[in-house]
């Protein structure tokens, strides 16, 4: 049997990142999205107007930055176990695009966010690490920036509740 | 604190962008306390199958409205503030199609720290918080506080 064609595999893992955004309507709200390179994620806030929270600077809403990390944790966390239903085959393509498919998203139980430096009014980047991972909870660290990955202007840490098989 | 300085504090939070794009609105203020709300809307939910409020906008509104009980504390009244820190913990979700309300507590204020506690509910279920958040402010250009 040949290998699947790239093609295949590439649609199959975007239609999957797609299909846990869909999950999160609220991302829209605040314009984020993820990009995939491989199996890593990176979040990315779009910048728009209505993002400010202070007019002075003018900075990012604290609560939009916050926002920002956390959905970029939670996409992570689900990432994972997803991942690997796709790359087995277990979940196919035709299967994550119809809206009926249900993806069982982890539940935030805390989330503590440092402010490192204000958010300016431009495009920021996040990217999360899941540092333990266990049947029921799960720790998370996410980290963001905005034109210097080693300039961070804000740094979280979350407890997730992992669904539950049924 | 004076009606004119309410409605100054309730225009000047009401304005800022993201304020105004949640319809947040300052309830009540008091010294050191502010009370915002925050209407339920189909944007902000974070999971379609229950049409709960994702916590982010929670987070918003949390950060929003402890700011605005840091600023009406009388021993900040000429200074600046900026979030440090803030944790949120989730408790249950919101009931969908509701309020949520928030009420922020500024108690205690050193002279470049302001601490900060919060609860949110859900319109009508006020003896069931959903989240609860606790922070650090700055506290910059404090009279007296020679920095």
């Amino acid at each position: 049997m040949s290998p699947e064609p790239m093609q295949v595999v590439k649609e199959r893992r975007d239609a999957a990142l797609k299909a846990l955004e869909a999950r999160i309507p609220y991302m829209r709200f605040i314009g984020a999205t993820m990009e995939r390179r491989g199996d890593e994620l990176t979040g990315l806030l779009n910048y728009a107007p209505h993002l400010i929270g202070n007019p002075q600077g003018p900075a990012l809403h604290g609560g939009v930055t916050s926002a920002f990390l956390e959905v970029t944790a939670l996409i992570e966390l689900a990432w994972g176990p997803l991942w690997q239903q796709i790359e087995t085959g277990e979940v196919t393509v035709e299967a994550l695009r119809d809206p009926g498919f249900r993806l069982r998203m982890p539940k935030t139980i805390d989330f503590t966010t440092d402010f490192l430096r204000p958010g300016l009014p431009r495009d920021a980047y996040a990217r999360a690490r899941v540092n333990r991972s266990g049947r029921r909870y799960a720790s998370v660290h996410v980290e963001a920036w905005q034109d210097n990955r080693s300039r961070l202007f804000a740094q979280a840490t979350g407890h997730f509740l992992m669904p539950q098989d049924e | 604190m004076g009606p004119d300085a309410f409605e100054e504090m309730k225009s000047f939070t009401e304005e800022l962008p993201q304020a105004r794009a949640l319809g947040l609105k300052v309830e009540h203020v008091e010294p050191g306390v502010a009370v915002l709300s925050m209407p339920w809307s189909a944007e902000l939910v974070g999971d379609p199958e229950t049409g709960v409020i994702h916590g982010g906008a929670v987070s918003t509104l949390m950060d929003t409205c402890c700011g605005g009980a840091v600023i009406t504390h009388p021993d900040m009244l000429e200074a600046t503030t900026a979030t440090l820190d803030l944790r949120i913990d989730y408790m249950r979700p919101a009931q969908p199609g509701r309020t949520i309300f928030a009420r922020a507590e500024c108690y205690h204020v050193t002279r470049t720290v302001a601490f900060v506690r919060a609860q949110a509910w859900t319109e009508g279920d006020g003896d069931r918080p959903v989240a609860a958040a606790t922070g650090a402010f700055t506290a910059s250009g404090r009279r007296g506080a020679g920095q």
